[in-house]
């Protein structure tokens, strides 16, 4: 159920813009939904960072991950794993956003007979992230070709390293292998892995599927079903020039692969794709770690009832005198 | 464990999830895996809502009415209060990096001890009242209503996290279970949903200053029976002062230091340390614990038990403050003291009296942990060390949670304890500093009757110290918390027999050379010293 509802769910989304291209409803998919979606999409995740951002950090609380700055010049600081500057910060923000930091210490712990834990390293869902979400860049970023009158170098250098290996014609871009082996391991892993699998939701399968239908309908239209990509790219200047048209002879692939990115990226904002933007705002990781040198503010600070030393004076006194204990009132 | 399983019964796992889906699996109360309720006298001192006596294993929880109504609305209070608990509900992705990371899965095997289910169990009830998706689609979404159930749920797993932040470390986005299980513990003390073990400490510690609920005659007497053993030990009489205004430091440690051993002994250390330098200090008996069981209950009853120690600070008249061995009472103090009770303007930059070192990194705070004061002062040259008479230990070191991914305090006391004992070996990589493993009884979990959980949570760590034990002969278990020294001992009683537990100034205390001191036959726990045997 967990699975074949996201299964179905994109299958059905699949069918939807097949039948509605069929009944000529090019301009539904092919312009007022892609336009709706990119609004929801911006607006949705406009929203919600500033969602996150009304809600104050009150207290100072990264997770340290090394030696701290010592009083001492002998004690070496990990500067990049426990920083107290902003540099540090910045550093640290650096390998988590790009690198995976985090990830990379990730270890498998095994309990062996003879009650013997090992921690072995496992590096394979640090793996399997890294080449999903660097392909899925690099594609994504390929696509502007499609976004521009005149390819910039960059796209176009991207292109040619992407597709250095020189196979096949269309030259095969390696960057859609790996999307969709990463995917496919990323799915394999919630299957097959008892404790991953207990913990997934729909929601944890949606998108893969849903990513795994974008790449799949595009890689068929690059290498086998051949989309007059001329006139698709009439298509995609239109949007962006806001002066949208249909041109004709597409093919209904190319509105299906449309309809699902306009899907993916209507999703986005409500979902736990979200922490593309909410890395960058855990306090666990972009804050240094100088509570001590430098005072914290909590904006809703408050004054709280305390039992002072005069109270506990009067309910010792006695006592404290006989101990020999210094009093203020005799 | 008097009664319970064996080790080898507690140590056969079985890691596999039930074919039920978590949702649907109740919560059984297991004996030996929780604590018992929170009395209502105690929660009254500390005006509480709903004080009242009550048992986790009775149906009725004697809550009120609207409890669910409170609930969601404490929710939202603090969705807007924090940004790392708003956030930390929205951007879970489930990758399961942190899921074999947590002590209490490791050694229990309960899926909701995976660090992501634990908050899933939260996340779902904040899905269906305060997401869109949650509202329209419920569990498919993830979502479910909040029932008494689910109260029960929460109640039993937020009292199986002891915050120690190990899943955080591997999260990509620095999801920290322990602001989870802060939050969600707060909520349910808007209800009056603590434990006895709890909530007792913390009335102590609001009404007469520790946890232990020492009052100010029974501190001086404890700490004159450690005199009178360090006078039978090294012939030196010490003489320290309590309460003492125009002091020029504030000591302030853990209560349990005050209590049993081996606390004691660490305890015996810092006066045998401050008494060798001269330090011109004072404890106090109204700011007499460092440690705060009140950040296991809420933020605010946090920071009204810690504002006891900027006030005795002032009221004293001292420079600045010395804090002792412990683990959570630094995570309280590195990361929150200053601004909760701060700006401790009164206060001067703390400088070493003996070495002239300025500890600028706490400038603000003006607070330094007592592993920095003593690795400055090797570090100089101030102390005349014989470590020969520790060795007898073969020591390895277990780095606190809270002052390793809290604070990043990890090569202070492996200098000191370098210094101090010549037989010194590490535990595996994966298992100390920042990646330590907690002790398994911490955030107030170290009550007796959870005894089977407490083990099952101090396995990981246990067995690290069994590897060292196996290949080094490891038999002293050194740490800088006094949580770990009450706790560790029991897990490794029941774990790695013939392990023992310090603190690392009662290492100190026991390889410090004293000016005048005859010459020492025992170490501080009076047995002989090594070479001494048979003497």
């Amino acid at each position: 159920m967990k699975i074949l509802l996201p299964l179905f769910t994109v299958i059905a989304l699949v069918v939807i813009a097949f039948v509605g291209v069929q009944a000529n409803l090019h301009a539904l998919f092919g312009i007022v939904i892609p336009y709706a979606a990119v609004l929801i999409f911006m607006f949705g995740f406009i929203f919600k960072v500033l969602k996150w951002g009304r809600s104050p950090v009150p207290f100072r609380i990264p997770t340290t991950a090394g030696q701290m700055k010592s009083f001492a010049p002998w004690i070496k600081q990990n500067k990049l794993d426990n920083p107290s500057s902003r540099l540090g910060v910045f550093g640290r923000m650096l390998l988590e956003v790009f690198l995976f930091r985090s990830l990379f210490r990730n270890t498998k712990t095994q309990l062996y007979p003879g009650t013997k834990l090992t921690y072995g390293s496992e590096k394979f869902l640090w793996l399997g992230g890294l080449a999903f979400h660097w392909s899925f860049l690099i594609i994504f970023v390929r696509h502007f070709r499609f976004f521009m009158q005149t390819v910039p170098y960059p796209i176009q250098l991207a292109e040619h390293l992407d597709s250095f290996l020189q196979i096949g014609a269309p030259l095969l871009y390696i960057t859609d292998v790996v999307l969709v082996g990463a995917v496919t391991f990323l799915f394999l892993r919630r299957v097959f892995m008892p404790q991953i699998k207990y913990i997934s939701l729909p929601a944890d399968y949606f998108p893969l599927f849903l990513i795994l239908g974008i790449a799949t309908t595009g890689i068929m239209m690059r290498y086998f079903t051949k989309v007059p990509v001329v006139r698709v790219k009439e298509l995609v200047m239109g949007l962006v020039s806001f002066q949208p048209v249909i041109p004709e002879g597409i093919g209904s692939i190319f509105y299906i692969h449309l309809f699902l990115v306009s899907t993916l990226l209507a999703y986005f904002p409500l979902s736990k794709l979200m922490h593309m933007g909410g890395v960058f705002l855990s306090p666990t990781r972009n804050m240094a770690n100088n509570s001590r040198e430098v005072r914290h503010i909590n904006p809703w600070n408050y004054p709280v009832h305390v039992h002072t030393y005069d109270q506990y004076e009067d309910d010792f006194r006695e006592k404290m005198k006989k101990a020999g204990l210094p009093v203020e009132k005799e | 464990m008097a009664k319970g399983p064996t080790p080898e019964e507690l140590s056969n796992i079985d890691y596999t999830p039930p074919p039920k889906e978590w949702m649907d699996v109740p919560t059984v109360f297991k004996p030996g895996t929780f604590c018992w309720g929170a009395k209502g006298k105690n929660l009254q001192i500390l005006e509480f809502p709903n004080a009242r006596d009550w048992t986790p294993v009775e149906e009725d929880w004697k809550l009120p009415e609207n409890w669910q109504e409170i609930l969601l609305e404490g929710m939202k209070e603090r969705l807007g209060k924090y940004r790392s608990f708003q956030l930390f509900m929205d951007i879970c992705v489930r990758c399961g990096a942190c899921a074999d990371k947590c002590h209490f899965f490791v050694g229990g095997g309960d899926p909701k001890n995976m660090p992501v289910l634990r908050a899933e169990l939260l996340r779902s009830v904040y899905r269906k009242h305060f997401t869109t998706a949650g509202k329209m689609l419920g569990k498919v979404a993830g979502a479910r209503e909040l029932t008494l159930d689910v109260l029960k749920e929460w109640w039993y797993y937020f009292f199986q996290c002891t915050e120690c932040r190990r899943c955080s470390l591997f999260c990509p986005y620095g999801i920290d279970q322990a602001e989870i299980t802060m939050m969600g513990r707060e909520l349910l003390n808007l209800i009056g949903l603590n434990t006895d073990w709890i909530s007792g400490p913390v009335a102590n510690c609001y009404m007469k200053g520790n946890h232990l609920g020492l009052e100010p005659h029974t501190i001086v007497s404890n700490i004159e029976y450690m005199l009178d053993d360090i006078e039978t030990i090294t012939g030196i009489k010490i003489n320290p002062s309590f309460n003492r205004k125009g002091a020029e430091i504030l000591f302030v440690t853990p209560s349990g230091d005050l209590f049993a051993d081996p606390g004691t002994y660490t305890c015996m250390g810092y006066l045998m340390l401050f008494h060798e330098l001269g330090l011109d200090y004072t404890w106090s008996t109204y700011a007499s614990e460092g440690g705060n069981f009140g950040f296991f209950t809420s933020n605010e009853m946090a920071k009204r038990l810690n504002s006891k120690i900027y006030a005795e600070a002032k009221r004293l008249g001292v420079k600045y403050i010395i804090g002792g061995e412990c683990g959570h009472m630094w995570r309280v103090i590195h990361q929150y003291m200053d601004t909760w009770n701060g700006p401790a303007d009164f206060l001067e930059v703390p400088v070493s009296p003996i070495t002239g070192t300025r500890f600028d990194t706490a400038k603000s705070l003006k607070m330094i942990h007592i592993a920095e004061f003593t690795a400055d002062l090797i570090n100089h040259g101030k102390l005349k060390l014989d470590p020969s008479r520790n060795d007898d230990l073969v020591v390895t070191y277990h780095d606190s949670c809270n002052t390793s991914r809290g604070m990043g305090l990890l090569e202070e006391p492996r200098y000191i304890i370098k210094n101090v004992c010549n037989h010194f070996h590490e535990m595996p990589e994966n298992t100390i500093r920042e990646q330590t493993f907690c002790c398994g009884s911490g955030t107030g979990l170290n009550a007796g009757e959870n005894m089977e959980l407490r083990m099952r949570g101090g396995f990981p760590r246990a067995n690290a110290v069994k590897y060292v034990k196996e290949k080094h002969g490891v038999n002293m278990l050194a740490n800088i918390c006094a949580i770990d020294r009450a706790t560790l001992s029991a897990a490794v009683d029941y774990w790695v027999p013939g392990v023992r537990v310090t603190g690392v100034h009662e290492l100190v205390a026991n390889a410090l050379i004293m000016k005048g001191e005859k010459k020492r036959e025992t170490n501080l726990r009076g047995e002989p010293l090594p070479g001494k045997e048979g003497n």
